[in-house]
């Protein structure tokens, strides 16, 4: 391992002398991704401070700032404090400390170098996930006179956790601990005994001052017992993912159709693993249909071959239907499709996980509807212990099932990152809630079908001479849901249709008995409901339901289950003080004494609809009105689907 | 194998992040400034779509204080993708005669910032390219790579989505718009080499020449047209003279330099010790300036 210390940065020199000469080794350099993790008290700043100061990437303005700056706001009395050259944003330079990731650049003579700066706070998790997804190594830095602390165990298991596979133990502050190997030592072994009991098989120690400079680019003469590598010299010679990638199957989500006139059709993507050429045969999932290629299209002319890493146009020899979200592979290796899975999930929200609730999943160029179960455990990042869960916080980090509406196309996290790592989006919101880690399939959906059944719900609409329809209402408590609701459904059977009426009182005591009213279990209530009426219309049957149904995205998700028009949303609106003074059942007067925990209006909230189908309000009109005007909407409604279903305008 | 190098995977990247952006959004436009970022970025659109060209306009919000130079180009430019041009020019700036000579930084707030703003909204676009990279300033080094605006175009630095892995949330409300950077992860030195690599046309203002000029505020500046109001005293120069960074032509400095190829630009810039900004008068008011500017909207 050991080598002299050597200069690596020739560049300004030969630039210098011979620009062509130059230019040509610089186009050759290859890029490496990597994450510094470490507390504000680390030396972190500091370090990659030094790294750009050393490989001349500090221009002489921003050193005269840097000079400025150091006399003004630094730490480091008169030495120049490196750290100002990275910390970013006015408002965190004041309270001096770095809250996002930063994401920096130097060059040597051989690699470039992207450096994700992440802060080492707690609360800051999701920030180190986001720098350390994309990153081939990750720097940990431990400060020499504390040792191993939480924080390093966090970091490291993060680290561990997001597949990095280059760890790096930079030891810092070596020059405040007298350059002494037995604190190294003791260091070093305190951390392998951490390492081996999480998994971690291979770390590369170094001890360092970002300050002083020792080992950072050439050996120090204060650390002679240390033979090497220095820290510049490790990063430019570390094996690097994509190049990995190159030896496993090939593997391209496609990200796009390019179709400019009849003549010409292929497929773009960004290949995430293998290699590929023109007559190789490849499989599109989840079709599994079978092509070869054609030609692998670019603009300066074909390509012969092409790897992982680089984005392609590829053309097929024939017609294959292939479009964004499939994935192209080679055709004996296709990757797994599968519904269910159990997934790591980190959560990055501040508004907590809701089990049952869907949300956007994407996974490489696929997106799909996921809804994810109650969390088989959450993980203490601090002591890796396993903790009960029914839900995950901002920077809580859980074990999850997770079920999607359509197949995907995915392969374990720990064999690619593109096809195992996703994201989930807030429906509403859009905003990123949760990244997360496929672990493996759950082999239960491939084995339960669906039994193809000869009475449909069409024949059972007709023989009671009706259409399906799901009446859904919504409102605070005493709002007046089911005082309608009743009415109507006398009404509907006066008039000789099936119904049936969900509420509280048969759902709550039997089917959702075991539910509270958390916001989680909130969701789980509404989802069952929406499986219960979704059966029932399936036998025909009009289905009215009567719950307060407080969130918008669970409204929603019943809607999406149910056929186009058969979901008919109620808004039964009566002003909070209006339903509060009614306070039939005495709950508003409990709540209000605190005797009842998340009431809906109290201390729950209420989304009222945007788009309701009908929209009463019991303050203008009665229940009985109220009930009037539904029963001829959906007299009316069923009426016309009959019509244009029919196909002819007979009665119209 | 097959070692990708730096370039190959930074020209991967940016390519990936475009269609990405082509495949879930409605409007896509892209922001062409006439600079050499552009020029990359435009050269990139070209080889991400082909054989079509890149299917969206290119825009460019106009200040009417441009290089001639620049002009010329943007035209050229667009004649030879087979694309779109949108020159956008803010209607008010125009009508009260907004000059970089009488109104300072309001110059830059209605043409560029008003400007954009304008552009982006009369037509509806809900995504846009960018030519920023993050190594230009500090506070960039923490913007994403896709960066969401309010419907009033404004930047939140708190309410930014984490970007994992290659996957980008391009999701976003009615009358929210995004900003997508795909040159986030070039450096200068990475955009000079790639030009240089792949033989990408820019504007020749970028190779010394000999120029008429004038010494004003500490900045070289380039005598372009004859709107240039010389102060008492003040007589163009002869200089060999080129540029960094290109924009309105009275806010532009010069280097003095014999560079007139791009291995020669290349190495000046390696030996030079000045940051790029440097030339920009823009930057100059405060530390935290661009910041601010990019909170209001400026691109």
């Amino acid at each position: 391992m050991a080598s002299a210390p050597e200069p690596t940065y020739a560049a300004p020199a030969l630039a210098a002398d011979d620009i062509e000469a130059y230019l040509a080794q610089h186009q050759r350099k290859s890029l490496l991704r990597f994450i510094t993790c470490g507390s504000v008290d680390d030396g972190k700043s500091t370090l990659i401070g030094r790294l750009l100061y050393d490989s001349r990437m500090i221009f002489d303005d921003q050193l005269a700032a840097l000079k400025a700056d150091s006399k003004r706001i630094g730490t480091q009395g008169e030495q120049l404090d490196f750290a100002l050259l990275v910390d970013g944003l006015a408002a965190e330079r004041e309270q001096g400390i770095t809250i996002d990731v930063a994401y920096r650049f130097f060059a040597t003579d051989r690699r470039k170098f992207i450096v994700a700066d992440t802060p080492g706070h707690e609360q800051y998790t999701r920030n180190m996930v986001t720098g350390a997804s994309t990153a081939d190594l990750a720097v940990i830095l431990i400060d020499a006179r504390k040792g191993v602390l939480t924080q390093t165990r966090r970091h490291s298991y993060l680290a561990h956790l997001l597949g990095i596979r280059h760890l790096v133990l930079a030891v810092n502050k070596m020059d405040l601990a007298g350059y002494d190997r037995n604190v190294y030592e003791a260091i070093l072994a305190d951390y392998r005994r951490f390492a081996d009991g999480i998994g971690i098989t291979q770390f590369v120690p170094i001890p360092v001052s970002g300050l002083a400079g020792d080992n950072i680019t050439a050996l120090s003469a204060a650390t002679p017992w240390y033979r090497g590598p220095s820290l510049m010299e490790h990063l430019e010679t570390v094996e690097l993912d994509i190049d990995g990638a190159q030896r496993g199957p090939f593997r391209m989500p496609v990200q796009w159709v390019n179709r400019p006139n009849a003549d010409f059709r292929g497929v773009c993507g960004l290949i995430s693993g293998g290699r590929i050429r023109p007559n190789d045969a490849v499989r599109v999932a989840p079709s599994g249909r079978l092509s070869k290629v054609a030609r692998i299209v670019a603009q300066g002319g074909d390509l012969e071959e092409a790897v992982a890493g680089q984005s392609v146009t590829i053309t097929f020899a024939d017609d294959i239907d292939c479009s964004r979200g499939d994935v192209l592979s080679i055709a004996d290796a296709p990757p797994e499709v599968a519904d269910q899975f159990e997934a790591a999930i980190v959560w990055m929200a501040d508004e907590e996980l809701l089990p049952g609730r869907p949300y956007w999943l994407k996974l490489a160029t696929q997106t799909v509807t996921a809804t994810v179960h109650s969390p088989k455990y959450q993980i203490n990042v601090n002591t890796m212990e396993h903790l009960a869960a029914k839900t995950l916080g901002l920077n809580a980090i859980g074990v999850v099932n997770l079920s999607t509406d359509k197949p995907l196309v995915f392969e374990p996290y720990a064999t690619s990152r593109d096809l195992g790592g996703f994201i989930l989006i807030d429906k509403l919101s859009h905003a990123t809630v949760a990244a997360g880690l496929l672990h493996f399939a759950l082999r239960r959906s491939q084995n339960v079908h669906w039994q193809a059944l000869d009475i449909d719900r069409d024949a059972h609409a007709r023989l009671k001479h009706q259409r399906p329809r799901l009446l859904w209402f919504t409102g605070l408590s005493g709002a007046g849901k089911s005082s309608i609701a009743n009415l109507v459904q006398k009404k509907l059977y006066a008039l000789g249709k099936h119904s049936f009426l969900l509420d509280g009182d048969n759902v709550r005591h039997g089917l959702n008995k075991d539910l509270g009213f958390t916001d989680a279990d909130r969701v789980e209530n509404i989802r069952r409901i929406g499986e219960v009426s979704r059966l029932m219309t399936d036998a025909g049957l009009i289905v009215l339901t009567a719950f307060i149904s407080p969130f918008r995205a669970e409204r929603r998700m019943v809607r999406d289950m149910s056929p186009p028009g058969e979901f008919i949303e109620i808004y039964v609106e009566t002003p909070l003080a209006v339903a509060e003074a009614r306070d039939v059942k005495g709950l508003y007067k409990k709540a209000r004494a605190g005797e009842l925990k998340h009431f809906t209006g109290i201390d729950s909230p209420y989304e009222p609809p945007e788009h309701a189908e009908i929209r009463v309000n019991t303050e203008e009109i009665s229940a009985e009105a109220a009930a009037d005007l539904i029963v001829a909407y959906v007299l009316r409604d069923m009426h016309e689907s009959a019509s244009s279903a029919d196909g002819c305008g007979a009665g119209v | 194998m097959v070692s990708l190098t730096h370039l190959q995977r930074l020209e991967s990247e940016s390519i990936h992040i475009m269609r990405e952006v082509i495949a879930e959004s409605e409007r896509p436009v892209m922001l062409y400034s006439v600079g050499k970022d552009s020029a990359v970025m435009l050269h990139l659109a070209r080889k991400a779509f082909y054989p079509s060209a890149p299917p969206f306009p290119l825009l460019h919000v106009d200040t009417t204080w441009k290089f001639r130079a620049m002009y010329e180009m943007r035209d050229r430019m667009a004649r030879e993708s087979g694309m779109e041009l949108i020159v956008h020019r803010n209607p008010e700036a125009l009508a009260r005669g907004i000059n970089p000579f009488e109104h300072g930084s309001l110059h830059t707030d209605l043409w560029k910032t008003e400007g954009l703003k304008q552009a982006l909204g009369r037509f509806g676009f809900d995504a846009a390219f960018g030519g920023a990279r993050r190594d230009e300033e500090k506070s960039r080094a923490k913007e994403r790579i896709f960066s969401f605006r309010s419907a009033n175009q404004r930047w939140d630095p708190k309410s930014q989505r984490p970007e994992l892995w290659h996957l980008y949330n391009t999701r976003k409300a009615k009358g929210e718009s995004i900003r997508v950077f795909p040159l986030s992860n070039w450096t200068e030195l990475d955009i000079w080499q790639y030009i240089h690599l792949e033989s990408i046309p820019i504007v020749p203002l970028y190779f010394a020449a000999s120029r008429p000029t004038v010494q004003r505020d500490g900045l070289l500046l380039m005598v372009d047209d004859e709107r240039f109001v010389l102060h008492p005293g003040e007589v163009p120069t002869m200089r060999s003279i080129r540029f960094r960074t290109l924009g309105c032509y009275p806010l532009t400095g010069a280097i003095e330099s014999s560079a007139a190829t791009l291995p020669q630009i290349i190495r000046e810039m390696l030996l030079t010790t000045t940051s790029e900004r440097q030339g920009r008068a823009i930057d100059h008011d405060q530390t935290s300036s661009m910041e601010q500017k990019k909170q209001e909207g400026y691109f």
